[in-house]
């Protein structure tokens, strides 16, 4: 049906597939697993004509495909479902359905045939939605039966499903299979992006495994099982094996009781997370990525509106739950956000001025009168200071932080954090798109934190990064810490179950 | 070698503009050499043009400075128009209810009616965004309307001479006039009003550089101007800026009111401005957002509104509404340039802090 | 003689808030593309200008006698196609700044008009006097209220109107349904730029029978604030231009001072405030919600 042939896509310097093979039978539901950034999506928006790969080849029921725009795949039987539906909330079902493939003259949209029509398709799938609601008011499992309609009512033969259950409840994932089952019978070939390995076993036929932007398997999914695919999609060979002394844990210095983060519209991102960490430890969180890491350390680290809260969180002695971001950082709790660029980094600013942050309103950055003035002397010598001792290069404190290397910027942030001597060290994937020399650099300087006595909780989406540094390890699932794990003795195998099943 | 640098592109948005003026010179069937020799010969003259040029350059410094410090905060002020009318009035009700007050009380009191009356108007759009989030640039441009309509109620109704038939208010108190310039400088005629707010102006300049770029209030600006969100994670409350921001451009823009009022009109003259808040957006981002640069372009358009009326005297068919098609396509350019080397999304204008 | 007073108000509003219904329908395509549309006023302008100066010179240089306004109008028309033709490069192919171009076109069109006009008429600003049998005072009348029709006809019966309101809102999934985002947004600029031509060109031609400098007297914000205070909903745009159209109508009929029956005054000032005040009470979100379309004033970048 679909073979993706040598599909290589880079945007800017980041490979995001190379020489990617796929090949999809027809009448199948083929399931492509692989962690986040991985390159599925990457590689199945190209099959949709969302991106132009920069080589490659589509082919189509053995033909090769010029596919550009999404226009050409519709045409040629392709729909696609994407993880953040592309819907328009103000406006109905029957108007989102039609949009783009209307019914009726140019004169006149015929919304009455094209409902008609989306009624007949709801019988024949199962996807029971009203065409005449407005889709912002719809549920996420109904917008997704809008979608799913969508593809369909432009006769598509092969549907592209990203992360298609990620929204839904378990309950509604059993109807989902369902509605999946019922397509592959009546013909549709079906292709299911996913991370969540029981639900590959469950649906697919055929499984496809990616990692780093290649294809690093492709199996029969009934000769398979779990654990095969977890370590083909998590397991690279393990190179950088922290070597730490034991950790000697002392005084508890955060203790979060019942934490829950709640979105503007009522789910719940954290659900009622409770744990410690210790001066002297490194307490790691894994998880598949939005499982709700962002939002536990932003939360902690005081960058989530109260009103959002519920639950207690303690630092030392002090319960930090209402205080601001400011006012944390100046008791002693310092954050490697997670993205550089969004968080971290105030990008036109020069390293000088990027090595104040946080700290830019006191002592001795600034001086009198009433210790308004940036004293630059002072910020010169501080910016040197991490410079040098971080290593950021090219080590010129003028240079707009934009002009850096990840790597690089990601040092000079880990330097300005340290640089609080914090005594609670929260830290969001700290070596995401860095190379190997300074991720060891960061990982020595975490451990020498660590035993300097300060509190360190980690997040990390390299499942071997979190088991190698962590003294404890915790796994989030579904924003549920759902278990703690020896790392010492767990297998990536064991913590890989967890994170994807959830119990 | 930095600063050559960054002039590179504003002059070629000037060359541009002046060629796409002399295509049009052309087509009304003038001589654009003539036209232009007309323009900046007449500028540039001594005593005369210079002091023109200067006195039309210092209200465009203000609203060019105004326009500044929002776009540094990732905010457009298209408000800069209503703040000034609002200040120039505050200004002459002070000079006109305070008038026997001594000069030394009187003109820093002048000066505080112009910071507070443009920074209270200013602080109005700003206020809006951080507690409703409704954009800033839909509502300063009610907010002119509104502060136009406002101060020529006041004019008409309160404070003019009764039976004058020019909508202007009755004369300020001696005290709160300001010097002309030259009173100081030889050969400068007191006819020319180019007077101490120029001072004023290039006094305002530095100290928005120091404001901005050498106090922790300003770092929060541009940070909060540069990229919200990592502004936020260091601490800095967006809302807190946006309000700060819009009151300090307000206050900036109101500065104008201290040149008209204090130093040229000694009243407050309904409908004085020739758009000089509009023309601030069109000095800053000339002036790449830098007191440096908007300095150096307020001068440019000053040159040009001086010379403009010259070229409209002596040419036969050019007016002086040149010199809006050139402002125009300046802006257009400079604009259009921004998409090339993204100065937008580097100053937060694109990536509009979500409040 | 109330009833005559009556009488003659409501005819002014129409009057008054025909060039409003206009530029604000106009607007309405612009913005519910996506695009912001601060540039009505420089469109405007650009329509009112040609208009007069084709209308007087068809008449004068090639005695075209009554066709002359027909051709004036189309004039106009095709000015504002122009003068939005610049706007939309920019802004959709370049990606600039909508705000700052649109500023940029304002002050470009308070210049041209007075440029050309020193040029051709000799004159600072305006164009010559049109005779009183040349002008068209009705059928931009009769357009801009057929037009409300028409566009909320066209906004929610026509696949037109629909992928152009996808595009407003969300241009990812107007894209990834196979719509051209771009194309749409062109029509919808260049629409707006029409529609403000007409009603500049009903401004010289119809209400008055030349064109003067900056004679829009920022109507095209008007048009703005209307198309806020609507909604951006044709019938809700209409009725907001007729309440602005009145509240002009009223300040000019009694010249200057608003008896209230309890003998007050209110002054004319106030009168005119209305229409912004009302504007920023509504965006604040105190008289129900308007809600723009979500992805007004931002270009369209492919997320990745």
């Amino acid at each position: 049906m679909l073979i993706l042939r040598n599909i290589t896509k880079h945007f800017g310097s980041v490979v995001a597939n190379e020489r990617v093979n796929i090949e999809v039978e027809p009448g199948t539901i083929h399931a492509i697993v692989g962690e986040n950034g991985a390159g599925k999506s990457t590689a199945m928006r190209i099959a949709y004509g969302f991106y132009e790969a920069d080589s490659g080849e589509i082919l189509l029921d053995g033909e090769v495909q010029q596919i550009t725009t999404p226009h050409d795949a519709i045409a040629r039987g392709v729909g696609m479902v994407h993880q953040h539906f592309m819907l328009v909330g103000t406006m109905t079902v029957a108007e989102n359905i039609v949009l783009g493939a209307e019914p009726g003259s140019v004169l006149s949209l015929d919304l009455t045939e094209a409902a008609a029509e989306i009624r007949k398709l709801s019988a024949e799938f199962r996807l029971s939605v009203d065409p005449h609601a407005i889709v912002e008011n719809l549920s996420v499992g109904q917008q997704q039966r809008v979608e799913l309609l969508k593809a369909l009512y432009r006769h598509a033969r092969l549907l592209i499903l990203d992360e298609p259950t990620a929204v839904l409840t378990p309950q509604e994932v059993d109807e989902f299979f369902a509605i999946l089952r019922s397509m592959r019978e009546q013909g549709k070939t079906v292709i299911i992006i996913t991370h969540k390995l029981s639900e590959v076993l469950a649906i697919s036929d055929q499984v496809t495994v990616m990692r780093d932007g290649r294809v690093v398997g492709r199996l029969e999914t009934s000769e398979t099982s779990a654990a095969e695919l977890a370590r083909l999609m998590v397991g690279r060979e393990v190179l950088l094996r922290v070597e730490k002394p034991d950790s000697k844990p002392g005084a508890t210095e955060l203790k979060v009781k019942n934490l829950s983060v709640m979105t503007a519209d009522g789910g719940k991102r954290v659900d009622n997370a409770s744990f410690e960490v210790r001066r002297g430890e490194i307490v790691g969180i894994a998880g598949v990525e939005g499982n709700g890491q962002t939002e536990l350390i932003e939360a902690l680290a005081g960058l989530t509106e109260p009103a959002q809260l519920s639950g207690e969180i303690w630092f030392e002695d002090r319960d930090i739950t209402r205080q601001a971001a400011r006012s944390r950082r100046e008791l002693g709790i310092a954050h490697i956000p997670e993205d550089r660029h969004r968080r971290g980094l105030l990008l036109d600013f020069d390293l000088a001025e990027n090595s104040i942050l946080g700290v830019h309103y006191r002592k001795p950055v600034v001086t009198y009168p009433g210790d308004i003035v940036l004293d630059y002397d002072a910020i010169q010598q501080r910016a040197r200071r991490i410079i040098s001792d971080f290593d950021v290069r090219p080590p010129d404190t003028e240079l707009p932080a934009r002009s850096l290397s990840g790597g690089n910027q990601q040092k000079l942030i880990i330097g300005r954090e340290l640089d609080l001597k914090p005594r609670l060290l929260l830290v969001s994937q700290p070596t995401r798109g860095v190379d190997i020399g300074a991720i060891e650099f960061i990982h020595r300087n975490l451990v020498a934190m660590r035993d300097a006595g300060c509190a360190v909780l980690l997040v990390s989406a390299e499942l071997e990064e979190v088991t190698s540094l962590s003294d404890r390890l915790l796994v989030i699932h579904e924003g549920r810490i759902v278990g703690e794990v020896d790392p010492k003795v767990a297998t990536i195998e064991e913590i890989g179950l967890l994170m994807t099943r959830g119990h | 070698m930095k600063l050559l640098h960054e002039l590179v592109f504003p002059f070629i948005a000037v060359l541009a503009a002046f060629i796409i003026g002399a295509v049009l010179i052309l087509i009304v069937g003038d001589n654009p050499i003539e036209a232009y020799r007309l323009l900046f010969g007449s500028a540039l003259s001594w005593p005369d043009g210079i002091g023109y040029t200067l006195f039309y350059a210092t209200p465009l410094i203000f609203t060019g400075l105004a326009v500044l410090v929002a776009f540094r905060c990732g905010l457009l002020n298209i408000g800069a128009e209503g703040q000034l009318y609002i200040a120039a009035f505050a200004v002459a009700w002070v000079g006109i209810t305070f008038a026997n007050l001594s000069a030394w009380i009187l003109v820093p009191l002048c000066f505080i009616a112009a910071i507070v009356g443009g920074g209270v108007w200013g602080a109005i759009p700003g206020a809006l965004k951080a507690r409703f989030g409704s954009h800033e640039v839909i509502n300063t441009i009610m907010l002119n309307f509104v502060a136009i309509a406002l101060v020529s109620y006041f004019t008409q109704y309160h404070y003019k001479t009764p039976g004058d038939p020019i909508l202007q208010t009755v004369p300020i108190g001696s005290g709160a006039e300001i010097a002309r310039l030259g009173k100081f400088i030889p050969g400068l005629p007191d006819r020319i009003p180019l007077n101490v707010a120029f001072i004023v102006a290039l006094v305002a300049c530095v100290l928005v550089y120091f404001f901005l770029w050498r106090t922790k209030w300003g770092y929060e600006i541009r940070a909060t101007g540069n990229n919200p969100s990592a502004a936020e994670y260091g601490g800095i409350s967006i809302r807190k800026q946006i309000v700060l921001a819009m009151v300090v451009s307000g206050a900036l823009a109101g500065l104008v009111g201290i040149n008209e009022v204090m130093g040229y009109r000694y009243r407050f003259y309904d409908g004085f401005s020739a758009n000089y808040g509009f023309t601030g957006i069109a000095v800053a981002l000339l002036g790449r957002n830098h007191p440096v640069g908007v300095l150096l372009s307020a001068l440019f358009f000053g040159m040009l509104l001086r010379g403009g009326i010259f070229v409209d005297a002596f040419t036969d068919n050019v007016t002086k509404d040149l010199v809006d098609v050139l402002q125009g396509i300046v802006i257009l350019f400079v604009a259009a340039e921004a998409l090339f080397r993204g100065p937008f999304g580097k100053f937060g204008l694109l990536k509009r802090p979500k409040v | 003689m109330t009833e005559l007073f009556t009488i003659a108000l409501i005819w002014s509003t129409v009057r008054l808030a025909t060039p409003l219904i206009l530029a604000a329908l106009g607007g309405m395509f612009s913005e519910r593309s996506g695009v912001i549309n601060i540039a009505l006023e420089g469109k405007m302008l650009a329509g009112a200008f040609t208009a007069a100066a084709i209308t007087y010179a068809a008449d004068a240089k090639f005695g075209l006698g009554v066709l002359s306004p027909w051709l004036g109008l189309l004039a106009g028309i095709g000015a504002g196609l122009i003068v939005a033709a610049i706007y939309a490069v920019v802004c959709i192919r370049f990606k600039a700044d909508q705000v700052v171009s649109g500023m940029a076109i304002n002050i470009l069109m308070i210049g041209v008009p007075g440029f050309l006009s020193g040029a051709f008429f000799q004159s600072s600003g305006s164009t010559p006097q049109i005779p009183r049998e040349h002008l068209i005072p009705w059928t931009p009348i009769v357009i801009a209220f057929s037009l409300v029709v028409i566009t909320w006809y066209v906004l929610y019966r026509t696949p037109f109107g629909l992928r152009l309101r996808s595009v407003g809102e969300n241009p990812g999934a107007a894209d990834a349904a196979g719509v051209n985002v771009a194309r749409l947004r062109y029509s919808g600029v260049l629409l707006a730029g029409a529609l403000a031509g007409i009603a500049g060109a009903y401004l010289s031609i119809g209400q008055s029978s030349l064109f003067t400098r900056n004679m829009t007297a920022g109507r095209g914000f008007i048009a703005l604030a209307a198309l806020i205070f609507g909604k951006w909903r044709p019938v809700q745009t209409m009725l907001a231009c007729l309440l602005f159209g009145f509240t002009e109508a009223v300040s000019i009929q009694m010249q200057g001072v608003v008896k209230l029956p309890s003998g007050e005054d209110i002054p004319v000032q106030f009168i005119q405030m209305v229409p912004y005040v009302l504007t920023i009470i509504v965006l604040a979100g105190f008289i129900g919600q308007s809600r723009p379309p979500q992805a007004l004033g931002r270009p369209y970048q492919k997320e990745r």
